[in-house]
């Protein structure tokens, strides 16, 4: 859904071949995972299925990499409503957290150190963050300070529960 | 390498209430070790008595090879004043000084000459990027401002361990980031090592490791590798 999206928006700017478009995306957006080839072009080619892009045209001689992509008005339309609706909030039902809580509350282990292990673990990530975040620019900045504020919360949620096990215990086991 | 600060097994008590029950933690030279944990569990009086503020009932500190529970109040104060540096969350500045004054103040102490120390106040008020405020009172600075001459008050004298305590409780996201920045750089390139209560994770993620507080009591996971 994202990348499809981010495609477009890519497109908006222009038509651009498939490789182009790859580039364009890791410069931007890539920095944990730049895209695969073949991820680009299963979702050009779902895109232009479903009427979001055209082909702008075949360079002879040229690979599937040298197809040029445009947006479609259809696909100016969807990218319109994606980057205009919020997005889902996770329900915390299906938070694994919870659920890896919960679970052990039931079978008797320790919740405790599930919570301690798992709060290390995010204060490493966030170390990680933090340092990258010094050395990067704004754009690295901003990106970092977004996963950072949501390990963040995770966190706290983290203490808040460790904090109330005795209580959840209770209640789980009734 | 032994550790240049350690505390074993502290004890503290006010009237009923435990602060501390057996609470041990070390600090290598240089690096910046966060003290977390809830509310009321003990990481000031842990912090207190690690920068030798208050005597433990029980345990023992050890800076640099010397017993800093042992040590008598004169000589205890002496290396407190020149071993370490101090930022709290709010009003260690005198109002009554400027900013440039205040930064001077702890070499002053130390017998230094006035133009030198103010020299080398306003080198540490521009690291901070604090320069524009040194003819101002600390009243007239802002809260991150502040927050900054504070920094650079702690460090002028170059401090082996710098103590910080919620240094950015009283700051919104941005101004806190700024302090905690230059405060972590400027003890690195210094090789002041960093001892940092906070209980916001985005602050001790600064730190290379973190120390829990619970109940009195210390705890230490180290993140396994993922
Ligand atoms: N000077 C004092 N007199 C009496 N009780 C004290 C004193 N200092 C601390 N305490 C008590 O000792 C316990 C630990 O306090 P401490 O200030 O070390 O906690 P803390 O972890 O720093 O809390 P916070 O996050 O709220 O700053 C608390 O119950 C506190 O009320
Ligand atoms: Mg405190």
């Amino acid at each position: 859904m994202t990348i499809s999206n981010t495609l477009l928006g890519l497109l908006e700017a222009g038509p651009r071949h498939g490789y182009d478009l790859k580039r364009a995306y890791d410069d931007r957006f890539g920095q944990d995972r730049p895209l695969h080839y073949g991820q680009v072009y299963s979702t050009l080619s779902r895109l232009l299925r479903n009427g979001m892009v055209e082909e702008n045209g075949v360079e002879a001689g040229g690979g599937p990499e040298r197809k040029s992509y445009a947006i479609t008005e259809a696909g100016v339309t969807n990218l319109e409503t994606w980057l205009t609706s919020p997005e889902d909030p996770a329900p915390y039902l299906q938070n694994t957290l919870y659920t890896k809580v919960v679970l052990a509350l039931l079978s008797g282990r320790s919740a405790t150190d599930i919570l301690d292990h798992q709060r290390a673990a995010h204060l490493q990530s966030m170390r990680e963050l933090t340092r990258r975040k010094t050395t990067g620019d704004l754009a690295d900045q901003l990106i970092c300070d977004h996963a950072l504020f949501h390990l963040e919360a995770d966190l706290r949620w983290l203490e808040l529960t460790a904090a109330r096990l005795d209580e959840l215990r209770e209640q789980v086991s009734t | 390498m032994s550790p240049l600060l350690s505390a074993t097994d502290l004890t503290k008590s006010f009237g009923q209430t435990k602060a501390l029950d057996g609470a041990s933690m070390t600090v290598n030279a240089g690096e910046v070790v966060a003290v977390m944990g809830p509310s009321g569990s003990g990481k000031s009086t842990l912090l207190h008595c690690l920068a030798g503020i208050i005597r433990p009932d029980g345990g023992t500190v050890v800076f640099d090879g010397k017993s800093l529970s042992g040590m008598p109040d004169g000589p205890r104060s002496a290396l407190r004043r020149s071993e370490f540096g101090f930022v709290f969350q709010f009003g260690q500045l005198v109002a009554e000084l400027t900013c440039l004054e205040n930064v001077a103040l702890p070499l002053r102490l130390g017998g230094v000459k006035r133009k030198t120390a103010e020299q080398r106040a306003r080198e540490w008020l521009e690291r901070l990027q604090v320069a524009d405020v040194a003819g101002k009172r600390p009243g007239e600075a802002s809260g991150g401002q502040g927050q900054r001459v504070a920094v650079a008050r702690a460090m002028v004298t170059g401090p082996r361990v710098l103590f910080a305590d919620e240094p950015t409780g009283a700051l919104d996201s941005l101004n806190g980031e700024r302090v905690m920045r230059l405060l972590v750089s400027t003890a690195r390139e210094q090789g002041t090592a960093v001892v940092l209560v906070t209980h916001e994770a985005r602050v001790a993620a600064y730190s290379d490791r973190e120390v829990t507080v619970r109940d009195g009591r210390t705890t230490e996971i180290v993140a396994a590798n993922l």
